[in-house]
């Protein structure tokens, strides 16, 4: 018995993904160490075929597989999102692992399989199917984030992040154990209708949540974050705060949007974690003196703003997730591949004092993470701040004034930490002399591509909020 | 009391036993050995319900390979006694009264929802059943577990592979 081909196209993305990075990996072994660039050239062209699959399936809307993975224009959003995501990342970590010594085929297979599970996770319709999804982007993740493996700082932040986020995936695994136990189905759409333990499913949600939380490192579960994104490779820490972060994001969205029980218990807990993660990241950040460091931090606020647009609960609130979604991922995927170069070999250039002077040595390099920083703290004409606009527009309208205001001060608060990179760049001077390198041009081009999709999206925003409007509509 | 529920509380005991020991042993192969007393208790529990092949996916995978896994990291390490730090005292004092009021909870709650189980729970399911259900509605997460397991190897060949 064989899936009908309408399944296929609709799983054509993760088909592709899975593909292109077993290829990857035969391939491997066969290119010769001079030419690994082709290595790299082949899973860019397996995360673009993923994009083009994305809008294959997107003529074949519906379910597939017996309802457990859906094609909506929600699902092939964040399959874009994610696909971009992949191709950004690809193309910005080649010539950082050349750097490194580090260039081997199986980076970009792994890149190539976390997109997969992604991709699942934003599909699925049954919390079985999520949770795979879930893990093959986890564990994919865990191993790229212990890529460097002769740092010692690397691998243990690669050891907390997998001991961490292995107790969460179960804390995920255990609340679906539940939820199947109190209502006898593990589809979403299903578990309304059945009557159950509404303790037991409780329980269940509960622990859901939990797990989801600490994907997204969301307050109380956001510890791990700082460790683990100053330990990883740049190029990795970039994927990590975005691809996955938006597929959990989503798949929490899922959830919280199709079952009545989630909405009405998680209510609180999102509008009480919402709070604490945008103080909690901001706060922490004021005091960073290591770059990469103080994005882990405001990766961490970000996410709390995002739970603002979540506790709206409406159709604005999750349009204004989707959009901030794709703000977020554009700036902060910036502003990290701008920091893999300006580390230098071996990663050594990330105080925030030894940027000092950039602006007048490298102004290219100077311009660009100013943008970036711009659009993370929210100034008009940049995207971030046509994304923070729209949460506190969906916060007002569910008369979320709290909140709103919680929001509106922790955006003062992260002005501080964010605009002292750009004073100590512009006027201070240089305490010691760091070797200019010239930008690589794929790591221009994701620049490039990076600020000019902060900047359209901060002057014409219709066209991609219009997308997002449209995918908020979720069947029930 | 029937005989099944005599063999329930034997069982469930001897896991909670085993769990219980499972903590306070200081010694990790002890640990070990109590973890396998738990699994073979959960195995009877499950062929309790009638979950012939549950019982028997849990003996031989559990019981048996990850067992011999776990016993062969301990081996491999030379993992001795552990030690007490600070924080383990703290973890008495702290933890101990938090895990015993979460279990005071959780009874409570189950206990207040209990006889509305779902319908599901009614009546053994027999191992055909099972078979049905992960090859044909679950066919697809069961698939796509084959790319989990894939990447779990790449990992461990890019961890342990040799600096060339």
């Amino acid at each position: 018995m064989f899936a009908p081909i309408e399944d296929l196209y609709r799983l054509a993305p993760e088909l592709v993904l899975c593909t292109f990075g077993i290829l990857v990996m035969l391939a491997e072994p066969f290119v010769p160490r001079k030419r690994s660039g082709l290595v790299a050239f082949l899973a860019l062209l397996g995360a673009g075929a993923a994009l083009a699959a994305t809008r294959l399936s997107w003529a074949h809307p519906g379910t597939a597989f017996y309802g457990l993975v859906r094609v909506d224009d929600f699902s092939i959003f964040l399959h874009f999102v994610v696909g971009a995501v992949a191709v950004l990342v690809i193309l910005g970590s080649r010539d950082y692992l050349e750097r490194e010594g580090l260039h081997r085929g199986e980076f970009y297979a792994l890149v190539l399989f976390a997109t997969a599970g992604m991709g699942v996770m934003v599909s699925a319709q049954e919390l079985v199917t999520a949770f795979i999804g879930l893990e093959i982007s986890s564990i994919s993740s865990y191993i790229l984030a212990s890529f460097r493996r002769n740092v010692p700082k690397s691998n243990e932040s690669a050891m907390k992040y997998f001991l961490l986020g292995s107790f969460a995936t179960s804390f995920f695994l255990y609340g679906v154990a539940l939820v199947y136990g109190a209502t006898g189905t593990t589809l979403l759409s299903r578990m309304d209708s059945a009557s159950g333990n509404p303790t037991l499913l409780r329980l269940g949600l509960g622990m859901i949540f939990i797990g989801l939380a600490f994907k997204v490192a969301s307050a109380p579960f956001q510890l791990w974050t700082p460790d683990v994104y100053e330990g990883a490779p740049t190029p990795v820490t970039a994927l990590l705060s975005s691809g996955p972060k938006a597929a959990a994001f989503a798949l929490l969205l899922r959830i919280f949007d199709t079952v009545f029980a989630a909405s009405q218990l998680w209510v609180w807990a999102i509008w009480v974690s919402a709070a604490l993660t945008m103080f909690a990241g901001n706060l922490a950040a004021l005091v960073q003196s290591n770059v990469k460091r103080m994005l882990a931090y405001s990766s961490i606020a970000h996410a709390g703003y995002i739970l603002v647009a979540f506790a709206a609960r409406n159709e604005i609130g999750t349009a204004a997730v989707l959009f901030y979604l794709v703000a977020y991922a554009l700036m902060k995927l910036g502003a990290f591949t701008m920091v893999t170069h300006l580390g230098g070999e071996g990663e050594r250039r990330l105080e925030i004092n030894d940027y000092a002077g950039l602006g007048s040595q490298q102004p290219a390099a100077a311009a660009f993470l100013t943008l970036y920083l711009f659009s993370l703290l929210g100034l008009p004409v940049t995207a971030g701040f046509l994304g923070k606009f729209y949460i506190f527009n969906a916060a007002l309208k569910s008369h979320l004034v709290w909140l709103a205001v919680l929001l509106a001060i922790n955006t003062v608060i992260s002005a501080y930490y964010y605009l002292r990179v750009i004073v100590v760049m512009y006027m201070r001077e240089p305490q010691k002399e760091w070797a200019a390198t010239p930008i690589p041009r794929a790591v221009g081009l994701v620049l490039v591509l990076t600020a000019a999709g902060t900047l359209y999206l901060g002057l014409f925003p219709n066209y991609l909020m219009e997308f997002a409007t449209q995918s908020a509509v979720l069947p029930r | 009391m029937s005989l099944e529920l005599v063999l329930f509380f034997v069982l469930a005991a001897m896991a909670i036993g085993g769990a219980v020991s499972l903590i306070l042993q200081r010694h990790p192969i002890h640990s070990a050995l109590s973890l396998i007393v738990v699994m073979v208790a959960l195995a009877g529990l499950y062929l309790l319900l009638g979950a012939e092949f549950i019982a028997a996916v849990q003996i031989i995978v559990y019981a048996g390979a990850i067992m011999v896994l776990f016993v062969f990291v301990i081996m491999l390490l030379n993992a001795g006694v552990e030690a007490r730090t600070n924080v383990s005292r703290m973890a008495r004092y702290v933890g101990l009264p938090l895990g015993f009021f979460l279990t005071v909870e959780l009874a409570y709650w189950i206990a207040g929802g209990a006889g509305r189980q779902a319908p599901v729970s009614a009546g053994p399911t027999p191992t055909r059943e099972l078979a049905r259900m992960l090859f044909r509605e679950f066919v697809f997460p069961f698939e796509l577990t084959s790319i989990l397991i894939l990447i779990a190897i790449l990992g461990a060949v890019v961890l342990a592979k040799k600096e060339t």
